[in-house]
């Protein structure tokens, strides 16, 4: 569905993907200008503010941690996992939507992903980046766990289990990240050349010249260079799709009711590309506003990721529904008793309505064109979200294991100052490195901007030609 | 390489500069016509058909990238089979050594990571990248090809080149200037 099949004045035009009245010296001068000015934005000190103060709560907590142990944390046998491996799935689960957004939505020629493209992939990054505190950390001597988790040579010649899927989490954490990363670096080599061009200081055009690994814009650099991205988007999709499919044979391979679940993988894999685009809203609402990029980023991208939203949610609400049935129909005691513990009559029964609400009903909000074209009412449901897939993981986690096969083992999970100074504190990391990231890189893709103008698509001319 | 050309030419080529996507992509077809064969154009953004229009005909990064698959997919389940068939031999809940099944995830990962690795520093290497100097830089507007403008160099090692003849022709051309690009 690109723009330009809607000649002017079609009643079913969408909003196009770029504002009116641009040039390529216009685009490259607002984007660029983002990094290249004097004027940073107020607000842009005040997230900075904030995301710095939780970093450095999350470094306090890491350091007392380390100091003290993971008692200090308020899991315990029988809830032995909690806060460390909520956290983790929803941090990775966020990370999804930025590889949706260039890979897939690439693939699929969607045009409106261009905008959003970078900044969602930074987001993956800073994401995978948050992600990977809690496991390493939760191992309680990290710089043991080199030996616990990587197949490496050591002097006790001991190896992995490739049996279990906590190993296959760590490849496919690790996999992610670097083609992230890749991904991410690829990307940005073009606009990094534009910065080294447009950088007035030496220091920055050396600096940014040297990122740029000597980029020229050559014909047939941007031949392979293009051939290398579609193939790189073409070997995200499949990965993206095994990352949570992986994480969740964490919970689906075990035997606890609750867990046990063959729906999991494809539930997590939507939940985690819904709460992925529930972040990039979050995100793009307020750099939108912050940095005046309404000509970039427009009501289409907004409603558009509303749309997937609302889409991708309603798969996880099936999922939800799943669990339902499927502890019915196994007329197994321990599952319907789970299910009922979770629905009804345990005390953890308000996470579960509380997730009800906020990845069930509020969302639905969005199926009214006028909802979804209001920045308040996205940015809530966004919000709602958020907390909505921050909850799922805490019903799967904490209410199936604080209640297992044994009475005499159950008991209550709470959580401690130092968990939450944890979670809050991968938050200000996040925070932290997006908004440093928006003032030293192109936020977004300025070469692939270029290419939504009309006369970036020039004809060919047989005429002439080799052919 | 850059060397050679020092040796063999007083100067790296002639560059034209145009306005548009559509200039470039008209001059570099008559270029190719005119019996050209090292002319390059530059783009701030990737144009369709520029490249195979000066004669691009490579199709060597799928191929890496498939090789970098299959050695990915073959280092991983190698490793998982040497370390819990061979170097380390445990019996985990009664599964065999060699448990397939289990294998498959991480030898998937490992596929894609490779491949992934080997599309980048493949596509890298191929474009003679890190590259910090290239004579193109020495054109006073060159910046302009990472923002608005659009420029094709015929350079001086080239068979057909000939200095007044070439001048002229990319004059022809209708671009915006002609400049001459020192090694």
């Amino acid at each position: 569905m690109d723009a330009s099949q809607y000649p002017h004045g079609d009643y079913r035009a969408p909003v196009p993907v770029l504002g009116p009245g641009h040039s390529y010296r216009s685009l490259t001068d607002k984007l660029t200008g983002i990094v290249f000015t004097k004027n940073t934005p107020i607000a842009w000190f005040a997230f900075l503010g904030v995301g710095f103060t939780l970093l450095m709560a999350l470094f306090a907590s890491l350091t007392y941690l380390l100091a003290k142990g993971i008692g200090i944390w308020g899991n315990n046998v029988p809830v032995g996992w909690a806060f460390d491996i909520i956290n983790f799935v929803w941090w990775i689960g966020i990370g999804h939507a930025g590889t949706l957004i260039s890979a897939i939505l690439l693939l699929f020629k969607q045009d409106w992903r261009t905008s959003i493209n970078r900044f969602a992939e930074a987001m993956t990054l800073f994401a995978v980046a948050c992600a990977a505190v809690f496991p390493i950390f939760h191992t309680g001597r990290p710089w043991l766990a080199i030996y616990w988790l990587f197949p490496y040579p050591n002097t006790m010649t001991l190896w992995p289990n490739f049996r279990s899927p906590l190993i296959w989490d760590v490849f496919a954490v690790s996999t992610y990240g670097s083609v992230s990363a890749l991904f991410w670096f690829v990307g940005l080599i073009p606009d990094l050349a534009t910065f080294r061009d447009k950088a007035q200081s030496p220091f920055l055009k050396k600096l940014y010249g040297m990122l740029a690994l000597g980029w020229r814009g050559s014909a047939f650099h941007w031949a392979r260079y293009e051939k290398a991205y579609l193939l790189l988007a073409g070997l995200s999709t499949p990965l993206v799709l095994s990352v949570h499919t992986v994480v969740s044979f964490d919970f689906a391979v075990s035997v606890l009711p609750g867990w046990h679940a063959t729906i999991f993988p494809p539930y997590f894999v939507a939940g985690a590309i819904y709460a992925g685009f529930a972040m990039v809203l979050t995100l793009a609402i307020p750099l939108r506003a912050m940095f005046h990029l309404q000509d970039f980023i427009t009501m289409r991208h907004l409603e558009n990721m509303a749309k997937v939203t609302l889409v991708t949610g309603l798969i996880v609400v099936y999922g939800y529904a799943c669990e339902l049935f499927f502890g019915w129909y196994s007329a197994n005691e321990y599952e319907r008793f789970m299910i009922k513990n979770r629905v009804y009559y345990g005390p953890y029964a308000w996470s579960y309505w509380m997730l009800l609400l906020c990845n069930f009903i509020v969302p639905q909000i969005l199926w009214s064109k006028r909802m979804r074209r209001s920045i308040p009412v996205l940015f809530t449901v966004a919000m709602f979200v958020n907390v909505g897939m921050w909850l799922e993981r805490f019903v799967i986690i904490v209410t199936s294991l604080h209640r297992d096969f044994v009475p005499s083992s159950w008991d209550m999970y709470y959580p401690t100052i130092w968990d939450f100074m944890t979670l809050f504190g991968t938050i200000g990391l996040f925070l932290t490195l997006m908004f440093l990231f928006v003032r030293v890189l192109p936020m977004i893709s300025i070469f692939e901007m270029r290419t939504l103008l009309p006369e970036a698509q020039p004809k060919a001319k047989p005429e002439g030609g080799s052919h | 390489m850059a060397h050679d050309r020092k040796t063999s030419t007083p100067f790296y080529g002639l560059m034209a500069e145009f306005d548009s996507a559509q200039a470039l992509l008209d001059a570099a077809h008559k270029v190719r016509a005119g019996g050209y064969t090292k002319a390059d154009a530059f783009s701030p953004f990737p144009i369709h058909g520029l490249a195979e229009a000066l004669g691009f005909r490579e199709r060597s990064v799928a191929p890496i990238v498939l090789a970098g698959g299959i050695a990915g997919a073959l280092a991983g389940y190698g490793l998982e089979y040497w370390t819990s068939v061979i170097a380390y031999p445990m019996n985990v809940g009664g599964r065999p050594f060699h448990s397939w099944v289990s294998f498959i995830p991480p030898a998937f990962e490992t596929t894609i990571l490779f491949a992934a690795f080997s599309a980048v520093i493949g596509m890298i290497a191929l474009n003679g990248l890190p590259q910090p100097y290239h004579p193109v830089f020495n054109a006073e507007r060159f910046s302009m090809a990472s923002q608005d403008k659009f420029f094709l160099a015929i350079e001086a090692s080239d068979p057909r080149f000939d200095e007044n003849a070439t001048r002229q022709f990319l004059a022809s051309l209708q671009p915006r200037e002609v400049v001459q690009l020192e090694h």
